[in-house]
This record gives structure tokens, sequence and C-alpha cells, in this order.
């Protein structure tokens, strides 16, 4: 009896260990950025089990007596970044057979090993939405997910209590979904004509399945497509939409009040040529900076005084990678760019992390250092917005994923023989144009 | 006999165009810390520009400023910087087949083609790169095909302006590994292929320059440009720009050299950090890829410290900006160099790479890279640490012409 009983205990022990920290962390003596108030010059971060426990000035924060103490003084921590927009993980979505396809799920292409992974933790990011292409007017469902080190996909996506994987719907306009061949639309007019056809129909498909009131012999057809759009409908899928011409981000607008829809508008270029309508349309914008202008017609006028002329406006503004047009390990510069283009810090500061959690709607678990949220936070060996900064640590639900001071971590932040073996290059024109 | 009236006439005349002179040509520019690349940086200090040229560069305690010079003053002064490998003017912003001429596909080696023959200065991207303090450019044919085409050397000055170019051919871009293979089935498809051509194109120029400067007027080879092109590399007048990612590629660009005696400048050379000691015992300088590039592809392997590695082993080094054939459709290598700042290179090496050290290597070094009397009057001007994100260049003189003041 007494030896089960042994066995027990030691088997509980494993499996505390394994959920890592079955001790409270302590982090203590860094500049601490929370996002959610105002910054902590000298102060205490306490996590466990995957949470914030206690964040606040060194001499006012009870450190549990049994916490692991890390010494960062110096240093300066923030809350792991967010990043709106990524093509980590070589994953995919429509083909070329359709320029709307709500059924397909780049959650089935993901692989959870690609070293892009490693790339996006040693920048400091901590959470993502994985998408597919914008070489479709909609190319599918994306996926929310923690870049952990996990082995597979599901160890690494977001779920709700329900067990369901979160994530959003990939849709574009403007040129990257207009190709003028087979079922694909050749114009502008004829790509938002094709998509309220989809949304029409889905809304007939919504109803029937109302009025069938469960009744398995009045609902429709189980149909894929359909169930996904009528989610979007609902508005528990939120749209994210790649748009850069002004007028095709007035179209994006002009479609969600329509239908309804609740959208997160993507690169959004030209956004601060209608920066009163976007924060009127109380929409979100997800900027992606590039360090110059041009290389497709609709981002000819490319101008990065946008993020300080959308936060003027009063929009809500974050950032994104659109990893790898830009680089997950740069993605505080994304924010620094937009500070040289006028916006002010704290709005910067806030559009890698609040305001990303906002658009993937997980503002209760991430996106600023407050007790109860995720145990997501980067400590930085100086002033984010700073060139000569460097991520030293990245750590996810409390778990340490990158250590700048473990050598193969370190490869992965300065690239090298080896980091990038299975990189693949998302151009959007180019790839999803097959 | 000059009438009074005519005297009248030609001192008005004189005094028109002499105040007309002045007002661009006579600026000192004021620095709480100037970087003159050509000793320690100066703390307070002042350069004066005159004719289009630096006059007198010293501290305010040494250099008075004559009263009817324009003043400019800002935080940090720098030489006009120098992007030593871009394709901007060729390749244009729109991303659109007419505005992208960087690059012909119909034959694998086109050594004939001149950069002049296609370059626009009026191109936006000149512009948008002079607004970064960017005032020389070495642009032309990018890589891409296994000889692309040939270089030039401008000035961002923007417009037609005889004097903007500086070498009108500058090198012979060619292209090692995957990147200088063709498409369909043509040649080359292979790097053995690759190398085979590129060595009998040679052997046929070592014979044409042979025949051309030793055989009698009737008895010369006809006139052929493309033979004219690669002749001038056989004689060592120009270099062959070698993009070169891998580390083999890289080893073949030595090998080419080596075999024929003649001048190359390794371009790209992600992997260089694998044959820092081959390249430093063939003394061939790198101009680096950017620091920024994306590791995929022929430069999967690239590290953000290469420059700093190839600093410390004491290879020459410049940074480009380079291709992108969609977005961002030009980098900036003011902030590559930022990056490399913050990646093992010093401030001091990291601003040689785009001033006196990218200047030397592209062989212009008597004309710009540096702030010393007798040298363009290029400069840059910034509020703060030009490396830091967050800092705007203010102002930008090319040639004592003051050619931006817009914070960018």
């Amino acid at each position: 009896m007494k030896s089960i009983f042994a066995c027990l205990l030691l088997l509980l022990c494993a499996v505390q260990t394994a959920y890592g920290q079955n001790k409270p962390q302590a982090y203590v003596g860094a500049r601490i950025i929370p996002i959610s108030g105002p910054v902590i010059e000298n102060g205490v971060l306490v996590a466990h089990k995957g949470k914030i426990v206690a964040v606040g000035a060194s001499g006012s924060t009870a450190i549990p007596p049994d916490a692991d103490r890390h010494d960062v003084t110096g240093k300066i921590i923030m809350p792991g970044l967010v990043d709106t927009h990524s093509h980590i993980g070589g994953g995919s979505g429509a083909d070329s057979t359709s320029p709307i396809q709500p059924e397909v799920r780049v959650y089935d292409s993901i692989n959870a090993r690609d070293t892009g992974f490693q790339r996006a933790q040693a920048g400091g990011i901590t959470t993502a939405n994985v998408m597919p292409g914008s070489g479709h007017l909609l190319s599918g469902q994306t996926v929310y997910l923690k870049y952990k080190d996990g082995k597979t996909i599901d160890d690494v996506v977001i779920k709700d209590n329900k067990g369901n994987v979160l994530g959003g719907m990939k849709m574009a306009n403007g040129t990257n979904s207009i190709r003028g061949s087979g079922p694909f639309p050749g114009t502008r007019s004829k790509s938002a004509a094709l998509v309220r056809e989809h949304l029409l129909k889905a809304q007939d498909y919504r109803d029937k399945v109302l009025r069938a009131k469960g009744d398995k012999e009045k609902m429709p057809p189980r149909d894929l497509a359909m169930e996904a759009l009528v989610e979007v409908l609902d508005g528990r899928r939120v749209v994210h939409y790649h748009t850069h011409r002004y007028d095709d981000i007035l179209t994006v607008l002009r479609l969600a009040k329509e239908f309804g829809l609740r959208v997160v508008l993507q690169h959004v270029t030209e956004g601060y040529k209608v920066a009163d309508e976007i924060a009127k349309a109380r929409v979100p914008a997800s900027l992606t900076i590039v360090d110059s202008p041009g290389g497709k017609l609709e981002a000819m006028d490319a101008d990065m005084r946008n993020a300080a002329l959308l936060e003027r406006a009063g929009a809500l503004v974050g950032f994104n990678t659109d990893d790898y047009i830009t680089d997950s390990r740069l993605f505080l510069r994304t924010a620094a760019l937009a500070v040289r283009g006028g916006m002010s810090r704290e709005k910067a500061l806030y559009g890698l992390t609040m305001a990303g959690a906002i658009m993937l709607d997980l503002q209760a678990r991430i996106g600023s250092l407050e007790a109860g949220k995720d145990a997501d936070f980067i400590v930085l060996s100086g002033d984010p917005l700073s060139v000569y900064t460097k991520v030293l640590e990245t750590h996810v639900e409390g778990i340490k994923v990158f250590d700048r001071n473990n050598p193969e971590d370190r490869l992965f932040a300065t690239g090298g023989y080896g980091a990038s073996r299975d990189q693949v290059m998302h151009l959007h024109e180019q790839e999803d144009r097959r | 006999m000059i009438s009074r009236k005519h005297f009248a006439f030609f001192l008005a005349l004189l005094i028109i165009v002499a105040t007309a002179q002045s007002s661009t040509a006579q600026i000192a520019v004021r620095g709480e810390t100037v970087h003159t690349m050509a000793g320690p940086p100066i703390k307070d200090g002042v350069v004066l520009i005159k004719g289009g040229k630096i006059e007198r560069v010293g501290s305010a305690s040494q250099v008075k400023i004559p009263g009817d010079y324009k003043i400019l003053s800002a935080r940090v002064v720098t030489p006009g910087l120098i992007d030593a490998r871009t394709v901007v003017g060729l390749a244009g912003y729109l991303g659109q087949p007419h505005d992208q001429d960087q690059l012909e596909s119909s034959a694998p080696s086109q050594p004939e083609l001149r950069a002049i023959d296609a370059y626009n200065g009026r191109e936006r991207l000149v512009e948008y790169l002079r607004g970064f303090g960017i005032t020389t450019i070495h642009t032309g044919h990018a890589p891409g095909a296994l000889i692309s085409g040939q270089t030039m050397i401008a000035k961002t000055i923007g417009g037609e302006p005889a004097n903007a170019i500086i070498t009108p051919a500058a090198m012979i871009a060619v292209t090692l590994g995957g990147g200088g293979l063709a498409q369909g089935g043509r040649a080359p498809g292979t790097r053995s292929k690759a190398i085979a051509m590129l060595r009998a194109e040679l052997i046929k120029a070592k014979d044409y320059e042979a025949k051309w400067s030793s055989a009698p007027d009737d008895k010369k080879p006809n006139r052929d440009i493309r033979m004219d092109a690669l002749a001038r590399v056989i004689k060592g007048e120009i270099p062959l720009l070698v993009t070169a990612h891998r580390a083999n590629d890289i080893l073949s660009a030595l090998r080419l050299a080596k075999e024929f005696n003649i001048k190359i400048v390794l371009d790209g050379a992600s992997e260089a950090y694998l044959m820092a000691d081959q390249i430093k015992a063939a003394s061939v300088p790198v101009i680096l890829h950017a620091t920024m590039y994306r590791a995929a592809g022929e430069g999967e392997n690239l590290s953000m410290e290469t420059a700093a590695t190839l600093q410390k082993a004491g290879i020459p080094i410049a940074l480009q900006s380079g291709f992108e054939s969609y977005v961002p459709k030009t980098r900036v290598v003011l902030f590559e160099a930022a990056v490399a700042a913050a990646n093992g290179l010093s401030f001091q090496e990291a601003l040689s790479t785009v001033t006196i050290g990218a200047a030397r290597i592209l062989g212009i070094a008597s004309r710009v890279g540096s702030l010393e009397a007798g040298k363009d009057g290029d400069v840059a001007l910034f509020d703060g640490d030009p490396f830091e994100y967050t800092s705007h260049v203010v102002g930008v003189i090319i040639e004592g012409k003051i050619v931006s003041q817009e914070a960018r």
C-alpha cells in the first residue's frame, strides 16, 4: 500500500514538473512596461502555472516565499508581442480552383517545427494569427497560436473552453486576388460582386438552419464552406481583410456594414487617406511597415506617417510582420518605424501588444502584464524601440522558449548556418498564383 | 572700346551671376558631432562647402564661417551615404513590366548591356533613397542571369544633369549559383554549365583582346561590343561583380579570378563567413548582402553578424540595398548599416560600410566617402544617432546643392 502511494506521489510530482514551474517564478528588478498601466521603474513580475500572479513595484509586491527568483536588474520586461498577420509554418490555404474557399483551414497545413517558430520566438513574439495568402478573395480559415516549442500544431493552437481551435477568416481585395482567368475575378467590381454573392448564399443557409430548429429532416445538408461563412456572419469568426488602396479599404468597410461583419483591416497601406472613415467605422487596422513604397501598384503611396495619422484620427492601430515580408525577429522595429513617422511611443508599444490582442478577441488572456493573464512576456536589454536592443528571453505561458544566452537559440536570433533550413518565402503575388 | 553703358551692363551681369552662384555653392554645415570618416569624429564641427566641393573641415573653434555662407545645423553630420549595390533607376517602384529594366532574360550572357542606356534618374526610388541621405548609388543590372549586364555609379541628384553619372561602366554583373541559372531547359541549367560558359566567354575575350592589341590594322577582328565589355575585365580595367551566396559558389568565383587573373568583387556572399580566409588571401572585397535580407533560398544561411566577422578578418566590406522583386521595392542602406551596427560592428565600422569603405571598393574614394577638403560636397544631416530607428535624416546635400530638408 505504502509503495503504491509513493509511486502515485512520484507520478504526481512528475506531472507537476511537466506543466513547467511547479514553483512560482519571480522576475525582480526590471523596468516593467505593463501596457495596461504606467511603467514600473523597479518592478516584480510573478508567474505561476502559466499565469501572471502579480505585477508591481519591487517594494510593494508580494513574492511567494517558495518562488524561484530571477534577477533582471537593468533590463526591461514587457508583454509578449502579438503578431496579427504571419505566414510562418509553411502553411497554405485555398488553391487555384476557386477564389472563395471558406472551408479550407490553414490549420491543416502548418508545420509546427518550422524554424520560423524559432525566429518568431527570437523576435519576442508570443502570439500570432497565422494565415493563408492573399491570392484569393477568401483564402481560408486562419489560426491563432502561441509560439511554444510544440511538436505538432495542436500543441500550439489557442482553443476556447469547448476545445474549438480559435482563428479568423482571411479575405483580400485589390490586385493580389484579381487574376482574370478561370473562376477568378478580373476586376475590383467583380471581386466585390463575388463576395456579396457568397455572403448572401451564406445568409440563406443560416436562415434555413435556424428555421429547421434542430429538426434533422428540415436541416440543409452539411456544407463546410457555408458553416464557416455563418460563423463569420454571426461575428464568431473575425474577417482579417488584406487591403491596400484607400478605395479598396472603403469597399471593405462597405461590405462589413452590409453584412454585419467583424473586420480587422490588414496592411492598410493607404489607411492615412481614409483615416477618419476607418476611425468612424470603429474597424481596427493592423499595419505592415516596409522600408520603401512600391513593389506593387497598391503600395505606391506607402507612407511612414501612416500609423501616426491613423492614431491621430482615433483608429485602433496594431502591427504585423506579414512574415516573411518583414522578419519576425525585427517586429519591435516595426513599432519604432511608426514612431519615426510620428506615432506616439505609447501607442506604438500598444500596437505591438494590446491592440493585437483585441483584434484577435484574446484581450482577456494576453496583450498586457496583469494578474490573471497568460504569463507571456519578454525580457529586453534596453528600450524596446532602440536598434541596439536585444530580445534576451521570451516566455510563453510561463515557459522560457527563447534565451539569447543559449547558443542554439542565439543562432535563430542572428541567423547563420542551419538557422533557416525550411524557410519558404511567401511572396503573395507569386505563391498563390499556382 | 567699352562704353559706360556696356560696362554697367556687364558689371550688373557679373554681380547677378556671382550672387546666383554663391546662394547654392557656399554652405557651412554645423554638427554637434561630425563624422568625417577621415579621423576621429569632431565635436562641434564645421564643414565648409564651396563650388560643389568641400573647402574645409574642422572644429568650430578652428574654422571660421564666412559671413555670406548659408548655415545648416544638425546634431549629427556624416558624409553623404553610398549604396554599394542597388538596381534603382533601372528598377522602378511600380513593379510593372514597363519600369523594370534591371534584367533581360533573352540570353544568359549579355555583358554589353550598359546601365546608362536604361537608367532613369527621375525614378521615384532614386528620390526616395536620396531623402535618407544616400547621395551616391552603384546601380545597374540585377543578379538573376549568368552575365546580366553592366553597372554604373551616379549621384542621386535626380533629373538628367550630365555630371550626375560619375562612372558610366563600373562593373560587369555576374550571378553564380542557383540565381544565375536559366529556366525552361535553357542554358545554363546547372552550376557546372554556368562556369563552363563563363570560362569560354572569358577565354574568347582574352583572345579578342590579344588580337586587338597586337594584330596589325588589317588583321584586327571585327568590333564586338560583347567582347569589348569583357576585354575591359581581362585588361583589369573593371571588375566582375559576382553575386554568389553559397560557399561553393564563392569558391568558384575565387577560382575564376585566379584562372584569368581578373579583378572580382563579391556581391551578396551570404556564406562568406565560411570562406573568410580564402577571400582574404585573394584580396577580394565584399559588398555584403543587406543585413535584413530574408534568410531563404540561396541566402538561407546568412547571418546578421557576417559584416562583423568579415571586418574582423580584415576583408574590405560595404553594404548594399540589393535587389527585391516585391516589397519593399528597395531596401535602404542606412537601415541595413544600422542593424549591422547592432550586430557586432562598431558605429564607425558600420558607417564605413556606407561611406569610405564603400567608396574604396567602388574606386571613387578620391571624390566621395569622407568629409575632406577637395572631395565632393556630399553631406547627410541627422537629428540623432543616424542608426537609431527613431532618428531622422534632416538634410541632404549633393555637391553643394541642398537636395532635401525634409525630416525622414
